[in-house]
């Protein structure tokens, strides 16, 4: 099994004594879509900073593709890409110059460079933008920008730290596809999104960082699994004035024609329309009330700063 | 990165250095081209025509290749200096920081071009010269050596101030207070031996007269001082300063956290 990021008891204290990594630990396999997690300051970005060489480490070991960044950091940075959080590219610059130049700092000749820019520019709708200057473009499409630059070397590794925080649901939803059909292709992508559907969506392996450790790294598929209750919201066809007993279920009335369901796990949903049935309660339609990896996240969150409270 | 690797990726930094003063050359070509005319007319046509011979030259010839290294000194340096804090400023440094770019090669990139605009400059002000005076170059080889070198080490200096600088305000100080005096007293204007011998003294711990005099012995063949010592001190320093910004860039110094 080929590795594509191996990170090894990475630690990091910044210049003002503030601790943002505590030997963290953890592996992302060649070809997987990896998501980081974690609450804001938790470390996510000082990760990606110090994997990207943006941030000096005070000590442990980052390797891409099994290259050591201390020992050869160049042939380390040949197979990255890197979308950061913030903007950062020369405003003033026209779109196809800035993926142009980005491409020839990889040694990429320019006439090639220029048929990649044609490519990614069309293939993320900013055909039309080639010619204006960066300042000039939307905040959803600096993002798209910001993805094709990283992108004009062919990179086998992808950071993409928070790649659609601002942007449109239905620019995101492409922007989602568009990373699938990537990843798919054979790019090994590391995302990090406060989106956490998004990450749901994408992702098959997840570590959840919080106050510089990872509290949880694992398959999105086995941390869903350790979700035990799930909140559905049901929008009934008659309006009630209080809630229904629906015996073993958590039920409360959050508006007139709106329950609030509490599900256990190993108690199913057949139970319950069993129950709503005898209650002669019509059911229009049904939701969670939050996404399941969202709920799983902040109970993680909040066991962790429990514990650490204690 | 192989050589060819290598070479693609410096020439993308120098291709955009030169791109970006060519494309505000309101701002960066054409004031140093209407100041240095307006030096010509002032200082060696209306006041020069009244001093009469420095050196043994005509006062408007004196002063030339000192206007021209002045015009050379200053803007080899503010290229860098502006270039390289905006990439600071608007982060896109990190472009560079995260591609496999060896610092060098970023080093390289950046001070040639601040050469680029600092010869350039030189090669207009040179130009705008012939309608005032006639230049008869002695030396060829010393004065392309010189001004290159001079472009060279202050571009070198520019680069190093743009690390430490934190603001715009950092970007404009050396130059005024340090730079531009020193300039003005590097012997663009008058020849040193005129001073007395204290003020002799002193001037020759400023490093400008040495390459202004270089210059001037490159053109006209005369110098006040010795031409292989100026060479042999600016090649010193370019050594020394580029290790310094390489070592900069290797620790990150006002680039990475």
């Amino acid at each position: 099994m080929t590795l594509a990021l191996t990170v090894e008891n990475l630690h990091k204290v910044y210049g003002n004594g503030f601790e943002a990594l505590k030997e963290i630990s953890f592996e992302v396999k060649q070809g997987d879509f990896f998501a980081l997690l974690g609450p804001n300051g938790a470390g996510k970005s000082t990760t990606l900073g110090i994997v990207s060489s943006l941030v000096n480490k005070t000590s442990g070991k980052v390797s891409i593709f099994g290259v050591d960044i201390d020992k050869d950091l160049i042939g380390a940075k040949l197979n990255l890409g890197v979308v950061p959080q913030e903007f950062n590219f020369n405003m003033f610059e026209n779109v196809k110059d800035i993926l142009v130049t980005q491409a020839g700092y990889y040694g990429i000749e320019r006439k090639r460079a220029s048929e990649r820019a044609d490519y990614y520019m069309k293939k993320l709708g900013l055909w039309e933008k080639r010619h204006g200057a960066a300042r000039m473009l939307s905040g959803g499409m600096k993002r798209r920008l910001m993805i094709a630059r990283a992108l004009m070397h062919d990179p086998k590794l992808l950071i993409l730290d928070e790649p659609t925080a601002g942007v449109d649901i239905e620019l995101r939803r492409s922007m989602w596809e568009f990373l699938r059909e990537l990843n798919a292709a054979g790019t090994t992508i590391i995302l990090t999104t406060h989106y956490l559907e998004e990450a749901e969506s994408l992702c098959r392996n997840i570590a959840i960082i919080d106050r510089g450790k990872i509290i949880k790294n694992t398959s999105m598929n086995a941390l869903l699994q350790q979700l035990t209750t799930e909140t559905f919201i049901l929008d009934i066809e008659d309006a009630l004035t209080q809630a229904p007993h629906l015996e073993g279920y958590g039920v409360r009335l959050i508006a007139e024609n709106v329950l609030e369901v509490d599900v256990e796990k190993e108690q199913g949903l057949n139970g319950l329309f069993e129950l709503l049935q005898d209650n002669n309660i019509l059911v229009r339609s049904m939701r969670n009330k939050s996404n399941r990896l969202e709920e799983l996240f902040v109970s993680l969150v909040d066991k962790t700063l429990n514990q650490d409270n204690a | 990165m192989n050589s060819h690797d290598l070479f693609i990726a410096f020439w993308t930094i120098l291709r955009r250095e030169i791109r970006r003063f060519t494309r505000i050359w309101a701002q960066t070509l054409l004031p140093p081209a209407i100041t240095m005319t307006l030096y010509f007319i002032i200082f060696g046509n209306l006041i020069g025509s009244r001093i009469g011979e420095m050196g043994g030259f005509d006062y408007m010839e004196y002063i030339v290749p000192g206007l021209i290294m002045m015009s050379v000194i200053t803007n080899s340096y503010s290229n860098v200096v502006s270039s390289f804090y905006s990439t600071k400023f608007q982060r896109s440094i990190e472009e560079l920081l995260v591609s496999p770019v060896p610092n060098w090669i970023i080093l390289s990139g950046f001070v040639l071009g601040g050469v680029a605009r600092g010869l350039g400059v030189g090669l207009i002000v040179t130009l705008l010269s012939l309608f005032f005076t006639d230049l008869q170059v002695q030396h060829l080889f010393v004065t392309v050596a010189i001004v290159f070198l001079t472009a060279v080490l202050f571009a070198l200096g520019g680069f190093i101030n743009a690390v430490f600088a934190n603001s715009f305000d950092d970007i404009s100080i050396i130059p005024t207070f340090v730079l531009t005096p020193l300039t003005y007293l590097g012997g663009v204007f008058y020849s040193i031996q005129l001073l007395p011998e204290f003020w002799q003294g002193v001037s020759q711990l400023n490093p400008i007269l040495y390459m202004v005099n270089t210059f001037r012995y490159g053109i006209l063949g005369v110098s006040d001082i010795n031409v292989g010592f100026a060479f042999m001190m600016i090649l010193l320093f370019i050594g020394g300063l580029f290790s310094y910004a390489l070592y900069l860039l290797k620790h990150g110094k006002g680039i990475r956290s």
